[in-house]
């Protein structure tokens, strides 16, 4: 058991999820809510990580992200180090092949108010923030485990982009599913084995959480409105 | 429709999508019914007093303030309105309890008085000890109470309640009937209240305001409204079933007549010296002005615009019985009454048997036709 390695993926799949969710709660309420041109052109660019094959996602992440690319530069320019191969680096990628995951279900779980209540929030002299912390936030709970269920499982899978943009430096960018890989090439199948068990039942966990807590939210506020 | 100016005036006024040509007044403590079909733009135009619709071109102004004024730019925020909404389903917030429900509205309200107020007007609203229950938990006639109280903690300008009773059963709409009534009471802010059941706007309303396609036909105390409809659409609208057209052969000034010819006989109608002789014109008759002739002895009305036909459909509803007279075979002429049902089985009234009624001319009311023919009757 490479136990640095599942020490950062956790760590990964943390942060991912701590940056992701709010961003992701913002970015979906203004989808759900708002309608303007080029509407479906933008809720495409957020889903493409769906079906963009993970490495080139990596790839151009890492033509992005680079020293030679200006986000590249202005890191290395305010930290002293590049952004590729660090854990910095990866952070930023996983925040961006995560995207979907956070997005669609705390779309939709904010597409499922009722037009009406929103509307008796702004009656009720509630303020924009106000109807959001108060009413929407409460009302998208499944939404949000959802997403930050997802979004950890789903980072601490990830294998290609990870490659690409964090090489595999131990203790640095070196994920649980990299070191899956390298136990497999190194002929360690036993030490492979564990991981990936660990892994196989932490996401059926992770599902399993996820679905009883959809169907104990929809019996709670389902048949109120 | 002159008002005082601490009421709700409204002006509003687009082609698309929704087409609205709607003028509204409503004094404080009176209620305003706006009636009308569906897609008639009546709950549009209660969204767009609350704000969470914006006309293309309009005005609003109540209590003295101005929410809307497209022509000087002014457009108040909904949540900055002081409006009481009920919505048709409610919209309660499903996650909070009744009391939390109705604390939402108290921003205005200092926070160590919030919880002893919601508790109040729960109260007021006939929903004591059922403060800690959520929506879910609750009747349908107990959430549209929670909604009235939610709406009134906003301490609000003007109280609009859209379709509330829509989604109960009748003997709780008529429960909650009385409660609107008793709570209107004590209640000194405009109240506009969209139905699209005229027997409730009746019921319930200082005055209506007839709306179709979104543009107010007619608006008066509901009965001056049945009893004059400004044109043949309006009486369609609010039920009436005997519209017909007719020709003007003549006005008697002295004895406050006009005379029409229909069904290729004269009938006396109400004076209405603005129709030219000649000229053709809508009218109408509410069935409580058509009496039924007895079989076995006339009485003093008989000679009062005798109208004959034959029963084409009698259809008995308890104590009363609903009768369909045509008065003229393979035309729609058909007249439509009402008479107790004793009185309808000792003249033996079925369908096929031949009947006589006549059509009191003070309730007769002439109107302007359509500009397409009225097609007299719809059944």
């Amino acid at each position: 058991m490479d136990t640095a390695a599942l020490l950062l993926s956790l760590q990964l799949a943390a942060a991912t999820v701590a940056i992701l969710l709010p961003a992701g709660v913002l970015i979906a309420r203004f989808l759900a809510t708002r309608e303007f041109a080029f509407k479906p052109f933008v809720e495409a660019v957020f889903a493409l990580p769906l079906v963009l094959p993970p490495t080139v996602l990596g790839y151009y992440l890492l033509v992005a992200l680079g020293a030679d690319s200006l986000p590249g530069r202005g890191y290395e320019w305010l930290t002293g180090h590049t952004l590729v191969f660090t854990f910095d680096g990866l952070l930023v990628a996983s925040v961006i092949f995560n995207l979907p995951f956070a997005i669609q279900p705390l779309q939709r779980a904010f597409e499922a108010i009722p037009e009406d209540v929103l509307h008796a929030a702004s009656c009720c002299g509630l303020t924009s923030v106000q109807s959001l912390w108060r009413i929407e936030l409460p009302l998208i709970g499944a939404g949000l485990l959802t997403a930050g269920v997802l979004t950890f499982a789903h980072t601490l899978g990830e294998f290609g982009v990870v490659l690409m943009v964090g090489g595999s430096i131990p203790g640095e960018t070196k994920t649980l599913a990299i070191s899956i890989y390298d136990r497999v090439q190194g002929f360690d199948m036993a030490g492979a084995g564990l991981m990936s068990l660990l892994l196989l039942v932490f996401s059926i966990v992770a599902i399993g959480v996820t679905f009883v807590a959809s169907a104990r939210h929809r019996r709670r506020h389902g048949s109120a409105d | 429709m002159d008002r005082p100016t601490e009421g709700l005036r409204a002006r509003l006024r687009q082609q698309r999508p929704i087409p609205l040509a709607a003028e509204l007044a409503c004094a404080g403590g009176e209620l305003l019914a706006l009636v009308g079909p569906s897609g008639s733009g009546k709950s549009t135009i209660l969204r767009t007093l609350a704000g969470i619709y914006r006309p293309h071109e309009g005005t609003i102004a109540v209590g003295g303030e101005t929410w809307l004024d497209s022509a000087r730019g002014i457009e108040v925020a909904p949540r900055e309105r002081s409006v009481g909404f009920v919505f048709q389903h409610y919209a309660l917030f499903p996650h909070l309890t009744a009391q939390e429900n109705v604390m939402q509205a108290m921003g205005h309200v200092p926070g160590g008085e919030r919880r002893e107020r919601a508790l109040r007007l729960l109260e007021r609203t006939n929903l004591a000890g059922l403060e800690d229950r959520r929506p879910a938990r609750l009747s349908g006639g107990q959430q549209q109470r929670v909604a009235v109280a939610r709406a009134l903690a906003r301490d609000p300008k003007v109280l609009l309640l859209d379709e509330p009773f829509s989604a109960v059963d009748q003997i709780t709409r008529e429960k909650l009937h009385e409660e609107l009534a008793t709570l209107r009471r004590e209640l000194n802010i405009p109240i506009v209240l969209v139905t699209h059941a005229l027997d409730e706007a009746v019921a319930l309303a200082d005055r209506m305001s007839i709306l179709h396609r979104g543009t107010t036909l007619q608006a008066g105390e509901p009965a001056q409204l049945i009893a004059r409809p400004a044109s043949p659409l309006v009486a369609r609208l609010i039920g009436l079933k005997n519209i017909f057209d007719a020709e003007v052969v003549g006005h008697d000034a002295v004895r406050r007549l006009t005379v029409i010819r229909w069904a290729g006989q004269p009938l006396e109608a109400a004076h209405a010296p603005q129709f030219a002789v000649g000229s053709r014109v809508g009218w109408s008759i509410p069935p409580a002005r058509i009496l039924l002739h007895r079989r076995d002895r006339p009485s003093r009305g008989d000679h009062e615009n005798p109208v004959s036909g034959t029963v084409v459909r009698c259809l008995r509803l308890g104590d009363m019985t609903s009768i369909a007279l045509s008065v003229v075979a393979g035309e729609r002429s058909d007249i439509f009454f009402n008479v107790p049902t004793h009185v309808a089985q000792r003249n033996g009234i079925a369908p096929g048997a031949a009947a006589s009624v006549s059509l009191l001319a003070e309730g007769i009311h002439l109107m302007p036709t359509a500009a397409a023919p009225t097609p007299g009757v719809e059944p």
